[in-house]
Order: structure tokens, then sequence, then C-alpha cells
């Protein structure tokens, strides 16, 4: 056993409202620079929906991730070393600047400097690479809440195995289902983009297992954009360089989340400290799809097995960071009580971002142009337990995205939130805890504490709740390269150079 | 000093003074502004074309001069039966109009694109401009001065050794048709731009990425006491 740190989020789908500020904090702090508009560390799907770039879980057109070759063994999908190196002049899989879009501001001089006219001036949108006028006909969320889902939802990658009387029915009513998927850089355990970059400028810090590209060893052969099955990595057009998501660790260094994080409206992001097991990254893998997302599952370990605490210690790891694993609500939902997945574990990379799936909306049918729920009300919590496969969000979907396809977790999770639902509900509505949802709380495996502490991370948590920020101590590592007072006030980065382009 | 002797006695000297020394000092001190520059994902299809042709068409070519330039004797062997001869020099003249439709398409694209117009700088023209004479006069000189891989064995091989060795016979160059005396100096042009350009990604092959483990870990804590060596990050892999 080699215990290492990981700092993991978690997103818990059924509070994300779609709203964007997470994007926005986080284009404001990283990506609000030439060359980088186009980036969105973070990003709000609608889902279904093709996502962005568009359609990037189309990994037969952009060859991200890993594979299972006939002999058991992992693959890069992208390419082999020697393939790697020789595509070095052109690579065939890198998505074009119209799979993302042309990033695009407006004229705005025009308002002021127009001659006096009968009209209101107006100032014409122009793109931020060329500076000329465009007709904008993409943008990162040019679906959003389904806008055009027509050409964007029916091309969902994972509608694929959703079965064709369930598509029929999210098709006719595609207007009033849909989830929102907040997504960033994932920090992978076995990242595919670091595997595939040529000049090893990419790595993942050991303690806190944020994977970073090292700006100054990137020669910008692209292999890492292509390489990362979930797009999250960028190619600077203006520095010449790639970048992705950094966790924000210039701000975890010093005690405070992610921006997407902390300035999350709906509150649905949680962060913390996950120990797991390296020895058995490669091997866990390199399993068949179906056992992948056990595998992954089981290289997380219990923070208050003493045998893990004792070769945490061994490994060099912090009491403080120990005792943050201890109280990591990622842990919670994802080990005590099983309601989080990573996204796509089939691509193999070993996701570090959970995802607990959405509930809400239930079920319904359209008649006569009303939405109506199936159900008479008194029957309604129970009815809905036995009648998950009704959601209107189809389990099989779901699974797609999170569980390679397996869709009884997808409905174990949803049992358990609704659960917690209905107990809440009789508890502060009835006033008493009828035998029945006794009865209902055990069957899915819960006790009245689980369900409690279910409740109140998932309602009324605080932000000292939500974000388990561990001790960096980034004076100890200074000690490592000189005197840490030279340091005093400053974080992150070290000496600022401004990135200019090379000649 | 004749003419002759500044451009093809000291000329060279200089440039390779500033390929070295330069190039050192820029890898070293500005890492970051060392990359392919690649403007793949602003326009890919004529890059493609261009980029693919370009690259490989003057790898080879480059590589063959390179081997002229090692083995002489190998050379004079091959062609020794006019068959391989001819097979040598049409896939010399071959490669040389691979190169060039390369570097035609590139230039076509840096013009015309207006996406690749707005990350091209003064250099970038310098650049194509050179590697373009370079190409024109190669090929040039496969079809008016045939059989370049003959004769040049007796010319221009005796010059490069002279160079190398810090005897410069600039003599040799000295009676060559200007063609040929500019793809020499062509030459030299491009090793003086070399370190002050996206040339220099040239160095950049990433031939490391063999013996690398697929996957990379740095630690960033403090190191035992008798561990300490350097102020480098200390490096775990695995795979
Ligand atoms: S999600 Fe992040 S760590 Fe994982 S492969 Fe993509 S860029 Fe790399
Ligand atoms: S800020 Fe939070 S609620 Fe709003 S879109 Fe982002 S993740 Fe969802």
């Amino acid at each position: 056993m080699r215990v290492r740190a990981q700092m993991s989020m978690l997103f818990h789908l059924d509070k994300c409202i779609g709203c964007h500020t997470c994007s926005v904090a986080c284009k404001n702090l990283w990506t609000d620079r030439d060359g980088a508009e186009y980036m969105w560390w973070n990003n709000v799907e609608t889902r279904p929906g093709t996502g962005y770039p568009t359609g990037w879980e189309d990994q037969e057109h952009y060859k991200g991730g890993w594979q299972r070759d006939k002999k058991g063994r992992l693959k890069l999908v992208l390419h082999s070393k020697g393939g790697g190196v020789a595509k070095a002049f052109f690579n065939p899989a890198l998505p074009e600047l119209n799979d993302y879009y042309d990033p695009f501001t407006f004229q705005y001089g025009d308002l002021f400097n127009s001659p006096p006219s009968e009209q209101q001036p107006t100032a014409i949108p122009i793109s931020k690479i060329t500076g000329q006028p465009l007709e904008i006909s993409s943008g990162p969320n040019w679906d959003d809440d389904l806008g055009g889902s027509d050409i964007f939802a029916a091309n969902d990658p994972s509608m694929e195995g959703v079965d064709d009387v369930v598509r029929a029915q999210m098709e006719e009513i595609e207007r009033v289902v849909f989830n929102y998927l907040p997504r960033i850089c994932n920090h992978c355990l076995n990242p595919s983009c670091l595997a595939a970059c040529p000049s090893g400028a990419i790595y993942k810090r050991e303690e806190d297992g944020i994977v970073l590209v090292n700006e100054e060893k990137c020669r910008g052969w692209r292999m890492c954009v292509s390489g990362c099955p979930y797009k999250k990595v960028y190619y600077n057009w203006n520095t010449g360089k790639s970048e992705k998501c950094i966790l924000c660790f210039p701000r975890m260094e010093t005690g405070q989340a992610p921006a997407c994080a902390h300035s999350c409206v709906g509150r649905i992001r949680y962060m913390g400290v996950l120990l797991y097991d390296a020895d058995k990254i490669a091997s866990s893998a390199a399993l068949p799809d179906d056992e992948l997302l056990d595998a992954q599952l089981d290289m997380i370990l219990d923070p208050h097995d003493p045998q893990v605490i004792t070769a945490a210690r061994a490994a060099g790891i912090d009491e403080g960071w120990i005792d943050s694993a201890q109280r990591s609500p990622i842990y919670k939902f994802v080990k005590v009580w099983g309601m989080a997945f990573p996204l796509h574990p089939e691509y193999r990379t070993e996701a570090m971002m959970f995802y607990v799936p959405p509930l809400s909306p239930v079920m319904s049918s359209i008649e006569q142009n009303m939405i109506k729920l199936d159900i008479p009300d008194e029957r309604r919590d129970f009815e809905l337990m036995d009648e998950l496969d009704k959601a209107r969000m189809p389990l099989e979907y779901l699974a797609n995205l999170f569980t390679v396809g397996d869709s009884d977790r997808i409905r174990r999770v949803l049992r358990i939130m609704l659960a917690v639902r209905t107990y809440k509900r009789r508890q502060s509505v009835d006033g008493v805890i009828d035998e029945a949802t006794l009865e209902l709380i055990e069957e899915v495996g819960l006790t009245e504490n689980m369900v409690e502490a279910i409740y109140s991370m998932t309602t009324t948590p605080t932000v000292d709740d939500r974000f388990v920020m561990p001790p960096y101590h980034r004076e100890m590592s200074l000690e490592a390269i000189g005197d840490p007072l030279t340091a005093k006030g400053s974080t992150g980065f070290g000496t600022i150079k401004p990135p200019r382009r090379g000649p | 000093m004749s003419t002759n002797d500044v451009l093809f006695g000291v000329l060279p000297y200089m440039a390779a003074t500033l390929a070295i020394f330069v190039g050192v000092v820029r890898w070293r001190r500005e890492p970051f502004s060392v990359s392919s520059l690649s403007s793949q994902l602003l326009e890919s299809r004529k890059l493609y074309w261009g980029s693919i042709s370009f690259h490989w068409g003057l790898t080879i070519i480059l590589t063959l001069h390179l081997l002229a330039l090692i083995i002489p004797s190998g050379f004079e062997w091959w062609n020794g039966a006019p068959v391989r001869l001819y097979l040598l020099e049409i896939t010399g003249l071959a490669l040389g109009l691979w190169a060039a439709f390369g570097i035609t398409v590139l230039i076509v694209r840096r013009f015309t694109s207006a996406r690749v117009r707005r990350v091209t700088t003064g250099m970038d023209h310098v650049v194509l401009l050179v590697i373009a004479i370079q190409i024109v006069t190669g090929v040039w000189i496969a079809i008016g001065y045939r059989w370049g891989s003959y004769w040049g064995t007796g010319v221009f091989i005796p010059y490069v050794r002279s160079l190398l060795f810090f005897q410069p016979e600039p003599e040799y160059i000295d009676p060559l048709p200007w063609v040929l005396k500019t793809h020499v100096l062509s030459f030299f042009a491009f090793l003086a731009i070399f370190p002050f350009s996206r040339l220099i990604h040239i160095i950049t092959l990433p031939l490391q990425y063999f013996f690398r483990p697929w996957q990379k870990v740095i630690a960033n804590r403090e190191p035992p006491a008798d561990e300490y060596i350097s102020n480098e990050p200390r490096t775990k892999q695995f795979n």
C-alpha cells in the first residue's frame, strides 16, 4: 500500500441551477487573456447535449483516454510513443477552433463615435482573434437549457444505449427534461493528458494530486489536448503553450476553496481530501469495463483505518491532511454513503471529481400539453421509489455518464435520495415517522443517523462543512529550497513573468 | 580577403556562433518562449497539406545531406552503378518537390487565413523566405546541375569538413555558379536566424518521450535532510 492524498471536488447535481457563476469566476481569475478567451476551465453543460467543445465525448473522433487492448494491457487511444512523435507535425485528433467557438467581443467604440442619426447605433460583434466582424454562430453554451436541442441533444454520445422507447419519450418531452453538468479538469489518478505529452511537461503533484502543465517545458505539441478524454486541456493560440485547470492551487495553498466552488450559487460543490492507494493505479485502470468503477472506488482508502493512517504517515503525509481526510465530505458521499461517481469511468483515467446524480425532475407525462405527475399525492413518495425506471431523466442516460452503463447503481443512489426526502417530509410535515418510512430507509440501506447526516450535508451545510481544506504548510515545503521568510506574504507561482509569445 | 572568403569562410562561423550561443541562452533563460507555436487550432485543413509535406520532405533531405557528410564513401559506392545514381537523384528531386509543395501551401496559408495572420510576426516571414530560397535553389540544383550527389562529394564535402576542422577553404565554393552559392549562403542565414525565431523548436524533438514512464508525479514536500541534494523538485515515477 502506497498512500497518497488527492484534493477532490464533488458536484451535487441535484442542486445545480445552471447559473454559470462558477464559469465566470474562473474566467475572471485565470483565462481572461489573449489566447485563452475560448478556454473554459470550468464549464456548465446542459444535458442531454453535446457539451463543450462540441461532442467531446466522441472518442472515436477525438481519441482521448485509455483503452484496454486484446491482451488486457492499458494503451492510450491517441497514440503509441512512436506514433506520438511521428505525428508531431500535424495532430489529426486535435479539435479545431470551430469545435469550440470563435471568441468574440463587440465594437463598443461604434456606440460613442457614431454620427447623429435617427437610429440608435449598434455595436457589431467582432472576432477577438482577427478583429473582423463576425456572424456569431456558436458559443460555449450555445445549447444552454436545451436551446436548439434537436441538433445538440440528438447528437449526445451518451444517448447511445438508451433504448429507443425511452429516447422517443425524451424527444417528445425534450423541452421539459434536462439537467446541468458542471465540469472542470478531473485531476485524474491516471491522466492520459500527461501520458500523451511527448515533452514531459505535464505532471501530477504528489501532495495533492493536482495535474499541471509546466509552461516552461511545454513545446506546443498539443497531444495533451487530444489525449484528455474530457477535453480539459486547451492550447493557447497566442503563447503557443497548453493550459488547463490548476484547481486554484494558489487559493488552496492559503486555505481557500477553488474559485468555482467558492462562488457556487447553488452550493453544489464540496471540497476535501481523499487518501488512495497509488500502487493500484495502473492495474485497476486496465480492468474490463464492468469492473472499472468498483476498482476505482476501492482505491480510495478509509482514513480512519489505523493501518491506513500508519501507511499515510510513513508516506510523509502530514497529520493535518490525515485529519482533513477523516472529515472529508467527499469521502462521506463517495465511500460512506456510496452516492457519488466519477464522470465516465470508462475512459480509464480514474477521474477524481465526483458527481451525485440528479434526482429531480422525477417523472411525468404530457397530456394535452399539460405536464402531469402520474401518481396520487398520498402514495407519491413510495410509488416513486418503485417507478424510477419511468424517471424523466432516464436511468440509462445517467448510467452512461457515471457508471459505465450500470443503471442499478444510479437507481440505488436515487432511491437513497428519495428515502431521505420521504423521511424528512414525514418528520417536518407530519411530525411523525411512520413504520412504512422506517422500513423504506432500512430497505435502501440507511440508518436514521445517516439520513440526518445526508440531509444536513445536502441541504444545510455551512461553508466549513462543504470545504474541508487541509493545511498546505507551504512554509515547510519552501524550507527545502530556501529561506521561507523570503516568500512571506506570497503564494502560488513565485516570480511571475508575463506570458509573452516567443519570436 | 575576398568577398568569397568573407561569405564562405567567416560568415559560417558567425552564424554558427549565434545559433549555438544565443540558442543555449534562450533555451536556458527563456524556456517559456520555446514552442512549436503551432497554429493548427486556428486553421487545420491547409496545415494538413502544408505541414506534413514540408516537414517530412525537409527532414528526410536534411538527413541525406548529413549522411553524405558523415559517410561520403558510402555515397560514392552507391553511385558507382548508374541505376542507383538515378534512383538517388530522382528520390532527392521528389523530396525537394514535396517540400516545395509544402512550403507553398504554408505560405499561401500564412497570407490568406485571417486567423493565422493574427499570430504571424515579421520573423515568421523571414523564416519562410529563407527556407523557400533554400528549397527553390535546392530543386533548381537537382534539375539544372544534375548528379549533385555524385560531384557534390568532391566539392561540398571537403568544404564543409574544412569548416568543421576550423581550417576553412572557401576556395572550393568560389568557382561555383551563383545558384549553388545561394543554396549554401541561405543555410548560413538559416543558422543565424535559428535562435531568434520559431526555428528553435527544431531542437525540441521530444526523443525523451521514449525513455520516460507514462506517468509522472512530482513531490514538493520537504524531503528528509539526507535526501536534500538540489533545489530541483524530486521526481517520482511509476508504470
Ligand atoms: S481530466 Fe484533467 S487530469 Fe484528467 S486527463 Fe483531462 S486534463 Fe488530464
Ligand atoms: S455556480 Fe454552482 S449552481 Fe451555478 S452553474 Fe456553477 S455549479 Fe451550478
